[in-house]
């Protein structure tokens, strides 16, 4: 028998073979050229001046003029800041938690307690962004729940969004209170998968409770902590745009303007769409990058990584 | 293994009891909140004395009543469209993806599968999607809504799982009596995945009532709102006038206004927290089968 090449002859007969995966497959590929591919193929508008009339393949090109146009005008730096910043804050209060509270879930012994407290730390990831936002901006005006508990702590009583010191604040501690409880069911399935013959050998070696966490469990789910971290850090400048797009107002872009907030702010709502593309693709370019990075880091250093 | 407790364990469980019943208790009692607020009666509410804490300040339901008059109505209508059409849309071609990423033994399999794979790590980012759409003509039509977004990656690899781990001796046996694929998949494998297809049926639904940046981009006519960007507007950009014009009535507007925002939240939120005991299961498994690399 030949080796199989590919030729016509074979391609015409695996598709006569196959014909109905591959008459499935149209719609779905047909999905994916047309919304993921040709808008791929579109980030050529941040080297040309869109109009209009020429449409996206039809505008000149103008080469690296909207990126010089970024990266000489007023708002580049604050934006690449607020972005980082809020990004590494959120990375550093955020990622940790769930970790944390799984553990102290897995400590729990009583089942009903137990599910309980997950099921309601689950609630706020399923209420709408929108209400959660409604939410942060009425607990956090100057008459609103919060303001109102913490002036019992002598925290002056304002509305907490039209002070650019306390957004990140604001920002950050709410998506603890979002996240923390979802976040943490991948932990929890880890954990549910330990072995637990582990903990007795380490108790007959002498190992105390908190021992046991460091020396065990620990160790047991960090696979797991470390693709989520990996997966993390790939996100690390796409920072959540569309509820800092529902919170923040023109008084606090000092802080709280991110880079893909003022993409949005730039493209849809200003109409200035190759320039607010190029910000888009230097955004995306960062991104590309970290994930490549931190991935070939883990993968030396703990062998686990995403490919 | 028995072991005797010894004391400093003692103490941790009790304070990790407390601390997470804290946790519980701040995760659930902003809506409980709400619920009370939205009772209240303005002009006691407005005082802000800590009573409205744990029951309503006075009681009335006249912020109900302005929530019900007003164009929430429309934006639940036009919601369900966009969670029915919109889910049936996106299971249609998420059955169609998991059926063929899943079969084996075809010639362009793996081509296919890095293409889809492919757009999870990279796109082409939000001004050339948004130029795209605007170039299909579909700005401001409920398809742009409906389509762009049907499919999504990360949905299809989940029923993928599903539907790999179906025997494949169940699949020939059908093929020698005649069946096609298309036939399989919705004769055998669907019936056989059902709670894989309740998981993502439940992601796409949850994630279509809840969306609005595609809304607030693509749709200019109020008359195709969905309920969130209605929501939007009372609960985050509007001014209290806006919202209650009654005028020349003795109740504080201001007043009456954040009651209304509480009410709206309450009434908007409510089919979510109804379900939410009994599918929040079905979610947990989902993102169990998701994390399941490959």
């Amino acid at each position: 028998m030949n080796k199989p090449s590919l030729t016509l002859r074979t391609i015409k007969k695996d598709i006569q073979k196959n014909k109905w995966i591959y008459l499935m497959a149209i719609p779905v590929l047909a999905f994916y050229i047309c919304f993921s591919y040709i808008p791929m193929a579109g980030i050529q508008i941040a080297f040309k001046d869109f109009n209009f009339g020429a449409g996206i393949w039809g505008s000149p090109w103008v080469g690296l003029k909207h990126f010089i146009s970024f990266f000489k005008g007023p708002y580049a730096w604050r934006i690449i800041r607020n972005t980082l910043l809020l990004s590494f804050y959120t990375i550093v209060v955020c990622f940790p938690a769930p970790i944390l509270f799984a553990l102290l879930l897995n400590e729990a012994k009583n089942k009903l307690f137990k599910r309980t407290i997950q099921t309601v730390s689950y609630l706020p990831h399923f209420i709408s962004l929108v209400v959660i936002c409604g939410l942060i901006k009425e607990f956090t005006q100057s008459t609103g729940l919060v303001s109102t508990l913490l002036s019992l702590f002598g925290v002056t009583q304002e509305t907490m969004l039209l002070n650019p010191d306390r957004f990140r604040a604001v920002y950050i501690i709410s998506d603890l209170w979002q996240t923390i409880g979802w976040n943490s069911i991948i932990y929890l399935a880890a954990l549910s998968g330990v072995d637990p013959t582990l903990y007795d050998a380490a108790a007959v070696d002498g190992a105390g409770r908190f021992r046991r966490v460091l020396h065990v469990t620990l160790p047991c789910i960090m696979p797991t902590i470390i693709i989520m971290f990996i997966l993390r850090i790939g996100q690390f400048m796409t920072v959540g745009y569309d509820k800092i797009l529902l919170l923040y107002n023109s008084s606090i872009y000092e802080t709280a303007d991110v880079i893909s907030t003022f993409v949005y702010r730039k493209g849809v709502v200003e109409s200035n769409f190759s320039f607010s593309a190029a910000v888009g693709v230097f955004n995306s370019l960062v991104n590309f990058i970290l994930v490549v990075i931190v991935n070939k880091i883990s993968a030396k250093v703990s062998e686990t990584s995403l490919w | 293994m028995v072991e005797k407790e010894s004391n400093a364990s003692r103490i941790f469980n009790v304070v990790n009891y407390i601390l997470l019943a804290l946790i519980g208790i701040i995760c659930l009692y902003p809506f409980l909140y709400v619920v009370l607020a939205s009772f209240s009666n303005p002009n006691q509410f407005i005082k802000h004395d800590f009573t409205v804490l744990w029951k309503p300040a006075g009681f009335s339901l006249e912020a109900y009543k302005h929530v019900f008059t007003g164009e929430l109505g429309t934006g639940y209508l036009n919601t369900m469209i966009y969670v029915i059409a919109g889910t049936a849309i996106s299971m249609f071609l998420t059955f169609l993806g998991a059926y063929v990423l899943s079969r084996k033994g075809y010639l362009f399999k793996k081509p296919l599968t890095f293409l889809i794979m492919f757009t999870m790590y990279f796109n082409g980012g939000l001004i050339p999607f948004y130029l795209w759409i605007n170039q299909l003509n579909m700005i401001d039509t409920r398809w742009a809504i409906l389509i762009p977004m049907a499919l999504s990656t990360y949905n299809m690899i989940v029923m993928r799982t599903a539907f790999a781990s179906v025997p494949e001796s169940l699949i020939e046996a059908a093929k020698l009596d005649g069946a096609n694929d298309f036939t399989c998949l919705f004769r055998i494998i669907i019936p056989l995945s059902k709670a894989t297809v309740a998981v993502v049926l439940l992601f796409y639904a949850v994630s279509r009532w809840n969306e609005w940046l595609p809304a607030s981009m693509f749709l200019r006519s109020r008359e195709m709102y969905p309920l969130q960007l209605f929501l939007r507007e009372i609960l985050l950009t509007s001014s209290a006038d806006a919202i209650v014009n009654t005028g020349g009535e003795a109740t504080n507007v201001t007043a009456l206004a954040e009651i209304i925002k509480y009410a709206t939240i309450v009434v908007s939120t409510l089919p979510i927290l109804i379900i939410y005991p009994f599918v929040q299961k079905y979610f947990v498994s989902g993102v169990m089968i998701g994390g399941v690399k490959e």
